[in-house]
């Protein structure tokens, strides 16, 4: 275990921290060695581990789904495509059901992507939590965090993503005219200028906020349940015999929220989107 | 836990995943999905197309059979009344036949009878002649009661 030389506060953050790749305080390029070289990297640095699994698991739905789609046949499907299709129909569906804003090539691929790679990267959850860091010790690299969700910046990324698509919508359809009225307009008239304006800014601002920490927050909870459970398999025997069944619970627990939290990022992205497509009266 | 450029490398990646999916994963799957759907709505209608069809033909079938019998029973019913009309004729002919021959044999019959009269008649006259004259020998003149003898004669 790769807390055993430390202090349990160590081996949380030990775990809670990123591989940030980034210019040290020296001037010289590299890895962070400590979560404070880390932080001192500023804005222009990269967590590698966030950005690498994320990467390998985007492009592995990629490749999975993509050989799927290239063997499409209307005839009789073998069992990978019968999978593909029946996720496909899934979103196709969730799609049908949200989103109003009539033909939109963009929303239902998004919608998949979304839902597949997030509940990828929150699979990553599930695989014991020392497993991977250690191995990335043994090849040199003092920090890995496996699972991208539980980092802000993966959530966020998408998120913004998401709310650029919003705002990019929003104009599209409703005009700037159209788009601006709907902020100032509403819901006090336009005599509540201000305050309508203070309103729907914190509205739309909410959208992407709360999107990205509603992910974030649910992984890193869990993620971070995982660690204390961890830490129990050495206070003795018999805490770690309890820890093994918590770990098992856990984990099969968890395995609804991550699926769910997937499912919670697609529907909103799907009705955010829906909203920008809609004309206010 | 701190934010920094990795946001952005998320979005990015994020968008090429996007994309690439809306380009290569998403339209060919749903095409087959459609194209299957299709298919399977054309199938479900060509059922639906030869069940009607086999019905109509059924019924045809049915419609072909019941005129068939209709027509059968009127030529059998034609048929016996043919026979029965040739019976008919057959049987006229032959009372016909039987009376023509009939009358043939009455006439010969009369006919033989007539000559088998004429003829005892003649030999009457002859016998009588021959009579009288060994009853009266010499006085009887042949020519002279030959008339009056011939008269009797014509009345047997």
């Amino acid at each position: 275990m790769a807390g055993e030389a430390h202090t349990s506060a160590d081996y949380i953050r030990h775990h809670l921290q990123n591989l940030a790749f980034g210019q040290r305080p020296d001037g010289t390029w590299g890895l962070a060695h400590s979560p404070e070289e880390a932080q001192a990297m500023g804005f222009w640095s990269l967590h590698l581990d966030t950005l690498g699994v994320s990467i390998v698991l985007g492009v592995l739905f990629l490749y999975l789904f993509r050989k799927a789609a290239v063997n499409a046949t209307a005839g009789v499907p073998g069992p990978w495509q019968n999978f593909v299709e029946w996720v496909v129909e899934f979103i196709d569906t969730s799609v049908r059901g949200s989103f109003s804003g009539g033909r939109n090539l963009l929303i239902a691929p998004l919608a998949l992507t979304i839902f597949i790679w997030i509940f990828l990267l929150n699979l990553m959850d599930l695989v014991p939590i020392d497993w991977i860091p250690g191995l990335m010790s043994a090849l040199g690299l003092p920090y890995f965090k496996l699972v991208p969700t539980t980092d802000p910046n993966a959530t966020f990324g998408m998120s913004i993503a998401v709310f650029l698509l919003v705002l990019y919508y929003s104009f599209k359809i409703k005009g700037v005219g159209g788009f601006a009225a709907e902020l100032a307009l509403h819901p006090f008239g336009k005599w509540g200028m201000p305050a309508n304006l203070f309103l729907e800014l914190i509205n739309l601002i909410a959208k992407p906020v709360s999107l990205a920490l509603r992910l974030f927050g649910n992984l890193y909870a869990g993620e971070m349940i995982f660690i204390l459970i961890a830490l129990l398999f050495s206070a003795g025997i018999g805490w770690g015999v309890m820890a093994g069944f918590l770990q098992l619970g856990w984990a099969i627990f968890h395995i609804l929220i991550i699926t769910l939290q997937a499912f919670i990022f697609m529907t909103l992205t799907i009705v955010y989107l829906d909203m920008a497509h809609q004309e206010h009266h | 836990m701190n934010i920094n450029a990795t946001l952005i490398g998320q979005s990015i990646t994020f968008a090429v995943f996007v994309w690439f999916c809306m380009r290569y994963i998403w339209p060919p799957i749903v095409n087959a999905l459609e194209t299957r759907r299709k298919q399977i709505a054309d199938g479900l209608a060509a059922a639906e197309r030869g069940r009607h069809e086999q019905e109509l033909a059924a019924k045809r079938a049915a419609e072909t059979l019941h005129e068939a019998k209709v027509k059968a029973a009127e030529i059998i019913g034609q048929a016996e009344k043919r026979a029965a009309q040739i019976i008919d004729e057959a049987k006229a002919a032959a009372k016909a036949e039987g009376d023509r021959l009939l009358a043939a044999a009455q006439a010969e019959i009369e006919q033989e009878a007539h000559r088998a009269r004429e003829q005892l008649r003649a030999q009457v006259a002859a016998l009588v002649v021959a009579g009288a004259e060994k009853v009266l020998r010499r006085e009887v003149d042949a020519k002279a009661h030959a008339e009056l003898l011939e008269a009797i004669a014509k009345e047997i």
